[in-house]
């Protein structure tokens, strides 16, 4: 590709962002700042990631490089579901171990049956989907399952106090936490294409990819990411409800304050 | 004491910085009816959780029948010592479905049964649970524990939503199921009832035991202690808005 080319077609795009900005003075929306703001972060972002992704994922870097990136973003998504979803203890080990697995387990598919070639090209934007989409997820069903269990505490005991242990008394509230946490991404796929083409199917035909080949490679994205959103809201509902109710057959809930132990 | 339900030596516990008991001696009796009275706030509920151990003490020992409670299986303990919460909980689903979370093998007849017990009529059974008024979920949820068929009762007052002549129904069904051997620790309000019922009481003030023993325990303590006559006087008109608001 031209390097020249790229950087005057950027420059024609941002007239695009000149266009919003304008419509927002037009209107005194007061936008017009936080929509250049936002728009150059975004391309600082973008920048720093491409610059990144060059020293991680050209052909001639070695392999582990990606794997570290893997690691990387691993530990940062947990870091930001604790933030967003810190108020139950212990999150961001239960969120860690969850996106671990799910990553171990969907890259294992992917790469292991040769979906894709294991190399960092394919590997660090995979994993950066699939870690992405289940972060998101992890946070909502953390969210869920908190808000679930508070509401239904006296449920809950009541089915202690009745003899059940504590996973039998969790699992209506854990199921309905988990269903609710998964419908979005189920009607994301189910609605997929419809209007709107999914960000690398977009990408693959803009630079030039047969639309069948680009929905191939598109659809394996959209089953890997579907199977790694269900394995970590799965992981992550069971971790924290392990949190919730204890070994020792209690509800514990966050910031009821007596209960330390 | 081996022969005592539940005793609490030296209990302290807290909601967190809130203090609810502290420095507790307690003894249940294994036989009748010991009522729970005290001012709302004094520990009642907390008392209860303690003793099926959906709490933990901050201090002391919490013992069942002479054990500590700490070394018994939570599952187990809770089979033994039945519970009805004061705010009752219907679990989604039909009257027979909760019935059937306690005992999943219930048959129809055994549920027939465990309504009549409570004083609900078998047609209610494949009503929506959270259909039902105040006072029949109050003795579904006694329905629900005594499926379980726990060997002794917690009843955190299981009488407030209801007409007389039910708060009747329920005491007898307690009296009974005292003189045939399960005994029952009856949180209440409401000192009639207490006089009702009681075959031992227990008077929590501040965190302890003010006083404990018979009804006739409880009068002479009265003439000496004027908290304790204070909170006889007062009580009865207090406890019956209670019950109204529920
Ligand atoms: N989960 C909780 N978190 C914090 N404080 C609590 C909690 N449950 C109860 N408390 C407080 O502990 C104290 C004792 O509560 P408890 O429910 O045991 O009282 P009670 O004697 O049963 O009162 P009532 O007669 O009104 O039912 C009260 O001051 C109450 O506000
Ligand atoms: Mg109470």
């Amino acid at each position: 590709m031209n390097g020249d080319l790229d950087v005057l077609r950027l420059a024609a795009s941002l007239l695009l962002v000149a266009v919003a900005v304008a419509l927002s003075s037009v209107q005194q929306l007061r936008l017009s700042r936080t929509i250049l703001w936002a728009s150059l972060r975004a391309l600082v972002q973008l920048l720093l990631v491409g610059v990144a992704l060059e020293l991680v994922i050209a052909p001639d870097r070695p392999l582990y490089l990606a794997w570290a990136w893997v690691v990387g973003i691993l530990v940062y998504a947990a870091v930001v579901v604790q933030r967003r979803a810190g108020a139950v203890p212990g999150v961001f080990t239960i969120a860690l171990a969850a996106l671990s697995a799910s990553a171990v387990v969907s890259l294992g598919v992917l790469f292991g049956l040769g979906v894709f070639p294991l190399e960092g090209r394919a590997l660090v934007p995979l994993a950066g989907m699939m870690v992405g989409n289940s972060m998101t997820a992890t946070v909502l069903v953390t969210r869920r399952m908190a808000a679930e269990f508070r509401d239904k505490r006296d449920e809950i005991e009541a089915r202690l106090a009745l003899g059940l242990p504590a996973p039998a008394a969790g699992r209506p509230y854990l199921r309905e936490a988990v269903r609710t946490a998964l419908i979005p991404q189920i009607e994301s796929t189910r609605t997929v294409g419809l209007i709107f083409l999914p960000g690398a199917m977009t990408g693959l035909i803009l630079a030039g990819a047969q639309p069948l080949e680009a929905t191939m490679i598109q659809a394996a994205i959209m089953y890997l990411i579907l199977g790694s959103v269900a394995t970590t809201t799965a992981v992550v509902a069971l971790g924290v409800r392990r949190r919730l109710l204890t070994a020792d057959h209690r509800l514990v809930l966050p910031q009821a304050r007596g209960q330390r132990r | 004491m081996a022969d005592d339900l539940i005793s609490f030596e030296g209990v302290g516990f807290a909601y967190g910085a809130t203090p609810v008991l502290t420095d507790l001696d307690v003894r249940v009796p294994a036989d009748g009816i010991t009522a729970v009275a005290g001012p709302s706030g004094s520990g009642k509920s907390t008392l209860l959780r303690l003793a099926n151990r959906l709490l933990l003490p901050d201090r002391g020992t919490v013992r069942h029948r002479g054990i500590d409670v700490a070394t018994i299986p939570p599952p187990t303990l809770r089979r033994r010592l039945g519970m009805v919460f004061q705010r009752p909980s219907p679990f989604p689903g039909s009257v027979r479905d909760n019935l059937a979370v306690a005992a999943p093998d219930l048959t129809d007849d055994q549920a027939r049964r465990l309504m009549a017990r409570v004083g609900l009529a078998a047609d209610l059974l494949d009503r929506e649970a959270s259909d039902l008024s105040g006072g029949q979920l109050q003795r579904m949820c006694l329905a629900r524990a005594l499926a379980t068929e726990p060997e002794s009762l917690l009843l955190d007052e299981p009488s407030t939503a209801l007409d007389p002549a039910a708060r009747h129904g329920i005491e007898q069904l307690a009296r009974s199921l005292a003189e045939a051997g399960t005994p029952l620790v009856w949180v209440t309000h409401d000192l009639e009832q207490l006089r009702r019922v009681a075959d031992h009481v227990v008077l929590l003030m501040n965190g302890r035991a003010r006083m404990s023993g018979s009804v006739a325990d409880l009068d002479a303590a009265a003439r000496s202690d004027p908290k304790i006559a204070a909170f006889l006087a007062e009580t009865p008109p207090e406890a019956r808005e209670d019950a109204d608001e529920r």
